[in-house]
């Protein structure tokens, strides 16, 4: 079955999303990330949406949901790279991605989760 | 308004509602469409073959290069021969979903494009026809 990976980086997970996902690849890496959050422990998941050239509510959603579950299992989501076409589009669809935090860049991204899971 | 080419995408499984973004992008980008246009088209595009597949059992996209005066775009048709929509003053409500979705499908994709029509009854399916022009 075709699955996006995540890899490990110490105490954090990268997923880089880097192909036109139909719905049940989504769902796959929902339900993926979950697992790796319990199994490894991490503390951060840092979400790189830099080849993405288009998000739909769908995909907005499945965002929203792995933020929103990763935090009840004690690790922050960073969304990153997101094109401004694509920023632009969101916003007029209607979805605002409430509840997530996003940085520019992986680089931006990764020192804003370092800060986040060593300040508690 | 002249019509310059025409096709259709079936959209019956879930990888169809890729093949219909990819066939929309490629044909707006062929016709020189700028990349905010082209991605608010293409997102439109996923909301409402995502709607046929889900919601009308399976469909088709149509599509038209159309020419109207000195302006060229794209018109494109989503059909489906599901339930159709019972009330569509609440389906055209934001926020409002009949499944599990978040209930922007139909009210964005409209925000998304230059035109855009809907015809339904109950039992009688759904089509909906959007525009964009480059």
């Amino acid at each position: 079955m075709e699955r996006i990976p995540i890899l490990q980086m110490g105490d954090f997970l990268l997923v880089t999303i880097q192909v036109d996902m139909h719905d049940q690849l989504a769902l796959t890496l929902q339900d993926d990330l979950s697992e790796r959050i319990s199994k490894t422990s991490a503390r951060g998941v840092l979400i790189d949406i830099s080849a993405l050239d288009m998000v739909d509510s769908f995909i907005g959603r499945m965002i929203g949901m792995i933020s929103g579950l990763s935090r009840i299992m004690d690790a922050e989501t960073v969304l990153v790279g997101m094109q401004p076409a694509v920023a632009i589009t969101l916003v007029e669809l209607g979805m605002t991605l409430p509840g997530v935090s996003t940085a520019l860049n992986v680089e931006r991204g990764m020192a804003l989760l370092r800060e986040r899971a060593y300040s508690q | 308004m002249n019509v310059c080419s025409s096709g259709t995408q079936g959209i019956h499984i879930e990888q169809d509602v890729v093949l219909a973004r990819q066939m929309a992008r490629k044909l707006a980008q062929d016709r020189g469409m700028r990349l905010i246009d082209l991605t608010k088209l293409v997102t439109a595009v996923s909301e409402l073959a995502r709607n046929t597949m889900v919601y009308g059992g399976g469909g088709d996209m149509d599509w038209e290069i159309i020419e109207d005066g000195a302006r060229t775009g794209l018109k494109l048709t989503f059909r489906d021969e599901g339930p159709g929509i019972p009330d569509l003053k609440l389906a055209m409500t934001d926020g409002w979903t009949s499944g599990g979705g978040l209930g922007l499908g139909l009210t964005g994709a409209k925000r998304l494009v230059d035109d855009f029509e809907l015809d339904t009854a109950p039992g009688a399916g759904t089509r909906v026809t959007i525009y964009k022009w480059t």
